[in-house]
């Protein structure tokens, strides 16, 4: 890679051994990817729940802790995805206090580089919205694909460990989808019918990502004539990226880089293309059809849900109760969080028997351990992609509309 | 005892020699592994319930989410590691989490790598050359 002054002075040692070793990594996943060089980024966002970190990554971000401020400070702003504990609330899902521990010593450890704990995988609808053209370092595949292809902004995929370096060195290696050329969609899809619910456009952005062959692939999305909702997208978006490990997408018509089919393509025909309508809708939500109706756990997260979502959930869940042999998890970000306190909206939903959880998201906090500690297995959401990860913890989870999920809750046992 | 040699794009971390397990689906270390048992524990997953600790995993392409970027790092703490990772596409997450746990990854190789190797069959991995060498 061509490295300028400041990059090889990086590299020399000049601004501190964290830099150097930042840098050192960076260019080795550079080589791996050929860019050229590196491009400044104006923003961080870091995924580092405990769940993923270990004792190991733990104890290693305690490490870098401890370097002079000068050398250990972030460069940029830098802010974190949901963590692995809500320290409030812990308690009330007999989430186990060793994690808890672990969690408050990474917190700490964020807190002395500089990091913002902002706690969310929906900085896009609270923080600091990307913007056309800016190139960013964001961790969270659902963050990557709203900023990339929703706002216009250049990222791909940043794991912890890099959004971290990227954080202390304030650049990242120039590849992928930072780049003109890898942008222009690659595959078409048209979709004849109009998702109606959230569920339903998470169904529609798993049954997109089921096709993708790699990364690289850019879909394209036609048919959808009237802009959704940024939940919608980000609903939509989420589910993509997780069943596709897909960073961008365009929609014809609603995201800036699509406004027509010929400059999506960019002049050259789609690769392959496909269908989907209602009945590839509905195939995709009946193959998470449960065997009998009996239900542990219902789960509003992943994405954490907007103050939007929280309104809707609050008015649904208002005046009702959740049975006494059912959970019912919402996870949001602080934010959010604060706000649906002001507004009566968090009452409403725990005055049910809802737990509202805050600064987490369902799969990042130990899923598999609190299954066992609350003998949780039969999950419901309205979350594709929860429904696409949660498998792998022991789940057997359903996927339903916000209002069957709550039907649901308050029956004790699965209503669809 | 003959051996092969398949070239693809020069990878990350160190050489390796190890017993390779092989599959046609892909990969993700949140979603497909119980990380605590060294096993795959995804329902649908290929492998599931075979232990890849040690292993020269051989499978398609990376999929699902960022958290594997630490994970390769975490396992390798706990000896809970695979040996390395072929692929026939990796993504940026495998790539930022080998180089953080300096973990043996290749990719994009002049064939089908699924396709190359057998489940069992003893591969030398050697990043930096770009190769992986197959024991007949």
């Amino acid at each position: 890679m061509r490295l300028n002054d400041q990059e090889q002075a990086i590299l020399a040692g000049e601004m501190g051994a964290i830099r150097q070793r930042a840098l050192e990594q960076q260019i080795q996943i550079g080589d791996f990817f050929d860019a050229e060089d590196f491009v400044e980024v104006r923003q961080a966002h870091i995924m580092a729940d405990t769940e993923s970190l270990g004792e190991a990554g733990v104890a290693w971000l305690e490490e870098v802790a401890t370097a002079p401020e000068a050398e250990r400070r972030v460069l940029i702003p830098t802010i974190t995805d949901p963590r692995g504990a809500d320290f409030n609330a812990y308690q009330r899902i007999n989430h186990d206090e060793a994690y808890v521990t672990l969690e408050k010593r990474a917190d700490v450890a964020f807190r002395a580089l500089g990091v913002l704990m902002t706690d969310t995988c929906i900085n896009y609808q609270i923080t600091m919205p990307p913007v056309l053209g800016e190139h960013l370092a964001m961790g969270d595949t659902g963050v990557v694909i709203y900023s990339n292809s929703v706002q216009g902004a250049r990222t791909n995929y940043e794991g912890g460990p890099s959004a971290l370096a990227a954080a202390l060195t304030g650049r990242t290696p120039r590849y992928g989808f930072h780049l003109n050329e890898m942008r222009r969609g690659r595959t078409l899809i048209h979709v004849t019918d109009r998702p109606r619910e959230l569920d339903q456009w998470g169904a529609l952005g798993g049954l997109v990502g089921r096709m993708m062959g790699s990364y690289w692939e850019v879909p394209v999305i036609a048919g959808i004539e009237a802009p959704p909702t940024s939940d919608e997208l980000k609903h939509f978006g989420a589910a993509l990226a997780s069943f596709g490990s897909t960073a961008l997408f365009h929609m014809v018509g609603t995201t800036p880089e699509a406004p027509d089919l010929e400059t999506v393509f960019d002049g050259e025909p789609p690769e392959r293309s496909a269908i989907i309508g209602a009945d590839e809708l509905s195939a995709f939500t009946e193959a998470y059809a449960p065997a009998d109706d009996k239900l542990d756990v219902v789960v509003f997260a992943a994405p954490q849900l907007s103050l939007i979502e929280m309104e809707a959930l609050a008015l649904l869940l208002k005046g009702r109760a959740v049975a006494g042999d059912v959970a019912c998890l919402i996870a949001t970000a602080p934010e959010v969080k604060h706000a649906a306190d002001r507004m009566g909206l968090t009452a409403m939903m725990e005055d049910a028997g809802a737990i509202v959880l805050e600064g987490v998201c369902f799969y990042q906090m130990h899923a598999r351990e609190l299954g066992e500690a609350n003998g949780w297995t039969r999950l419901m959401t309205n979350s594709a992609k929860l429904t696409n990860i949660i498998g792998g913890y022991g789940y057997e989870p359903t996927l339903a509309s916000m209002a069957a999920c709550v039907e649901s809750a308050c029956a004790g046992r699965i209503v669809r | 005892m003959s051996a092969r040699v398949i070239s693809g794009h020069p990878g990350i971390g160190p050489a390796v020699t190890a017993e390779a397990l092989v599959a046609r689906d892909n990969f993700s270390a949140r979603y497909d592994l119980d990380r605590i048992k060294g096993i795959f524990s995804r329902p649908a997953h290929a492998l599931i319930g075979e232990s890849y600790v040690g292993k020269v995993l051989v499978l398609n392409i990376a999929k699902g989410g960022v958290a594997t970027a630490w994970m390769l790092h975490e396992m390798q703490s706990r000896d809970m590691a695979p040996a390395a990772l072929l692929l026939n596409y990796a993504n940026p997450i495998i790539a930022q989490g080998a180089a953080f746990a300096a973990f043996p990854l290749m990719d994009r190789f002049e064939t089908d790598i699924v396709d190359a190797i057998q489940t069992g069959q003893r591969v030398t991995v050697d990043p930096a050359q770009g190769t992986v060498t197959v024991a007949d």
